[in-house]
């Protein structure tokens, strides 16, 4: 333990710090952060730095913890047992957990923001995108049909224009050869010799009182 | 044979369409902060008062006007006198102004209803910068409403000097918003006399619907209590008074000609003086109404920001002193606070610029009007809601009711006249003078879609129709008391309802009105006259504030 002090002390850059929101995250169902659970974290820490690095040299006693809060939050180094006990470059570290952030998380029922690597920002997600901006397609719609009304008033209107013209135009034809009349009656149907009945007297013969 | 002039289907028509007209996005983002600022629940007795003094006889007197002489703003006052046909042709030539620049609004809400059916809302969540490693820098710094208004729909410059290039997009909502307005005007009285059913009741729904939401929002009853607490010695300032009979005078839209023009399609024995009452009272229940959705809205929010606030000063507290999750909570913060300022006074001392003294009043108190509380302040409260995109059709649909039932009564205005005149009347069909109205307005509205089209439409809000329309209602009292003679309008009256008006009508009309508009003239002729130097809110995207420029007396900017 005490090399592992001087590794802290010397090799700063090459350490994280880590933070754990599991209350945050997990409400009712969170767990209670304890020895198990760091060992977990080493474990992970060591299938990241073997995935990145094609060795299956990092064991888990290569990754060291200290400092460990109530916060839950503590340092990590990773060691290299082949060179020396020296620790692996911080670069490399950041890289590995970088390429493996999801199988982390997920191993912690954790996300980005509820488990913190302090030095290492994640790369945010970026909004889905449809290739044709949903507004346009809405804005389309819209559009064509308030251009259908207008062209259905503006039809309309005109054609009933048009009826009401051709209407004034037949009445002005009638209106053009003059027809004589007599009394309303066309005077073609009336045949002036033999005369006309009068319906209206012809009607009243028995009003009249008999002699 | 000439053809009778074109009547409403039925009186609820008229009345919905007067509704539709006076119903408008004032009522919704004026007078909450109105009522905020000049003394709370306490801001309703000057408006209350200035509505039956003021706003009741001066509708009155335009529907009856319009009503006996049955012809548009222009030829109405023609008809009272010869010599004051000025009064109907600045009418129209100041409706023509609104309709420029309020169709944007209509654009606008076009835009965000259209954007309402993204999941998740694209005002949600700031977009990432190019590298994806962090949020985009001008939205960080200030939220991500904020930033869709400014940037996503605005595109604004950072003055009014540099105009930019007209938006395609915003371009082609305004078109959109036109040709709407041409669809419901094209056929006059027998297409508006339908839509106007739809635009009146509709918002009504919508507000509804948002009453019940708001007032189950956590946190609402603050706003409410907020708001309804008043503020008694508000009452002794003149100002309260002032933009009470001001907020009545331009939310009922008189002085335009719309109401002429609408009046003047009734049947001549139309109960006008009822039909005034009623209008009247529901535009300024509406109002009321609207407030209360609003500062429930206000209040969700309110709490929201200062929850969050204290959140993350909880949140930085915890990471920096290593502290046990949970250990920090709302309430036991500030004594938290003590023993960590005893027991690590230099490492608190560091971190206390970074943490900002959250307060509910503080974020009740940002009194917001306008372009403002629609389109930043709504929409950042709808996207906390659950459901946000049902919330956000249905608000933006209600916005653009309101937006273009008032967009109807601007053209009837301008329209009315137009056709009433025997030499357009004859030569062109009524479409096709609505066709040219709309798009002439459409053609001059694309300057409001420039990067600097905000700040053009700032000038026009608070200068086009101001003390234009004062003086056009303060000639239109006198002219019919004075001039026409309150003898021969009360006969007239008697003819149209079948009883003269009452006594109080006529106080009203010869004396009380007149004063107070003279009156509102004064100060805001003063007004002008004080304010040596004009200045107007610029957005700053690299600061990202909004900052106050200075402009002189002639509109160039200070050095």
């Amino acid at each position: 333990m005490f090399i592992a002090v001087f590794f802290f002390v010397s090799d700063a850059q090459n350490a994280f710090k880590v933070r754990l929101s599991i209350k945050t995250a997990l409400g009712d169902n969170a767990y209670a952060w304890d020895a198990s659970e760091e060992y977990l974290f080493k474990a992970m820490v060591a299938f990241a730095m073997r995935r990145y690095s094609n060795k299956e040299t990092t064991q888990i006693s290569n990754v060291l913890l200290c400092n460990m809060t109530e916060r839950v939050s503590f340092w990590f180094v990773v060691t290299d047992s082949a060179k020396n006990v020296t620790t692996v470059p911080g670069s490399e570290v950041e890289a590995a957990i970088r390429m493996n952030r999801n199988r982390i998380n997920s191993a912690f029922l954790l996300t980005d923001n509820t488990l913190q690597f302090l030095k290492i920002s994640s790369t945010l997600s970026p909004p889905i995108e449809s290739s044709v901006p949903v507004w346009l397609i809405v804005f389309s719609v819209v559009l064509c049909l308030v251009v259908a009304g207008i062209l259905f008033l503006v039809v309309s209107g005109i054609r009933q224009r048009k009826k009401e013209s051709a209407e004034t135009g037949d009445l002005e034809d009638k209106c053009d050869t003059p027809v004589t009349t007599e009394n309303g009656i066309p005077c073609d149907i009336l045949d002036l010799k033999a005369g006309q009945i009068n319906g209206v007297y012809a009607a009243d013969d028995e009003r009249f009182t008999p002699l | 044979m000439e053809n009778p002039r074109p009547l409403w289907d039925n009186p609820l028509q008229f009345v919905f369409a007067c509704i539709s007209y006076a119903v408008g996005l004032g009522n919704v983002w004026r007078f909450p902060y109105l009522c905020q600022m000049y003394g709370g629940g306490g801001f309703l007795i000057p408006y209350l008062i200035m509505l039956i003094v003021e706003g009741m006889p001066l509708l009155y007197l335009e529907l009856a006007v319009g009503q006996h002489m049955r012809q548009g703003s222009i030829g109405a006052w023609k008809i009272i006198s010869p010599y004051l046909s000025g009064v109907g042709i600045a009418s129209v030539v100041v409706s023509f102004f609104l309709s420029m620049y309020y169709n944007v609004i209509n654009a606008w809400a076009f835009w965000y209803l259209f954007h309402s059916f993204q999941d998740p809302l694209p005002w949600a969540s700031c977009p990432l910068n190019s590298n994806h490693t962090d949020y985009d820098e001008e939205c960080a710094k200030t939220s991500s409403t904020q930033y869709f208004w400014y940037r996503k729909t605005l595109n604004i410059s950072p003055s009014i000097e540099e105009y930019g290039s007209i938006q395609w997009e915003q371009a082609v909502c305004l078109i959109l918003a036109w040709l709407v307005v041409y669809l419901c005007i094209l056929r006059g009285t027998e297409s508006t006399g339908k839509v106007v059913y739809v635009t009146a009741s509709l918002p009504y729904f919508v507000l509804i619907i948002y009453l019940i939401r708001g007032l189950t929002l956590h946190g609402a009853v603050n706003g409410l209590i907020y708001m309804f607490t008043p503020k008694i010695e508000q009452l002794a300032n003149p100002k309260t008074w002032i933009n009470a009979a001001t907020q009545i005078f331009f939310s009922l839209g008189l002085g335009f000609g719309s109401l002429i023009a609408f009046a003047s399609y009734n049947e001549p024995n139309n109960n006008c003086e009822r039909h005034a009452m009623i209008v009247s009272l529901i535009n300024s229940s509406t109002s009321i109404f609207a407030s209360i959705v609003t500062f429930s809205i206000y209040g969700f929010k309110a709490t929201f920001n200062y929850e969050n606030c204290l959140s993350k000063v909880i949140l930085l507290l915890t990471n920096v002193f290593d502290l046990e999750e949970g250990a920090l909570t709302a309430d036991n913060l500030d004594s938290m606070k003590d023993y960590l300022t005893s027991t690590y006074p230099n490492q608190y001392a560091e971190l206390l610029p970074q943490i900002k003294n959250c307060s509910l009043e503080a974020e009740l108190d940002t009194a917001v009007q306008g372009t403002g509380l629609a389109f930043i302040v709504y929409s950042e409260a709808i996207k906390n809601m659950e459901v946000s995109q049902l919330y956000s059709v249905l608000y933006f649909v209600m916005l653009l009711m309101l937006g273009i039932g008032s967009m109807l009564g601007n053209t009837a205005a301008i329209l009315t006249p137009l056709t009433d005149s025997k030499f357009l009347s004859t030569h062109l069909p009524k479409e096709v003078i609505s066709g040219i109205v709309c798009f002439i307005n459409c053609i001059v509205g694309l300057v409001f879609t420039m990067e600097a089209g905000n700040y053009w439409f700032d000038i026009f809000n608070d200068y086009a129709a101001t003390l234009s329309l004062l003086l056009i209602v303060l000639v239109e009292t006198i002219a019919v008391c004075y001039v026409y003679g309150l003898k021969r309008f009360e006969k007239d009256l008697l003819l149209m309802l079948g009883h003269k008006p009452n006594w109080y009508w006529k106080i009203m009309w010869a004396f009380v009105s007149p004063v107070l508009i003279i009156s509102l003239v004064i100060f805001y002729l003063t007004d002008y006259i004080r304010t040596g130097t004009l200045q107007y809110q610029a957005w700053d995207a690299t600061q990202v504030f909004i900052l106050l420029i200075t402009l002189d007396k002639f509109g160039f900017k200070a050095s």
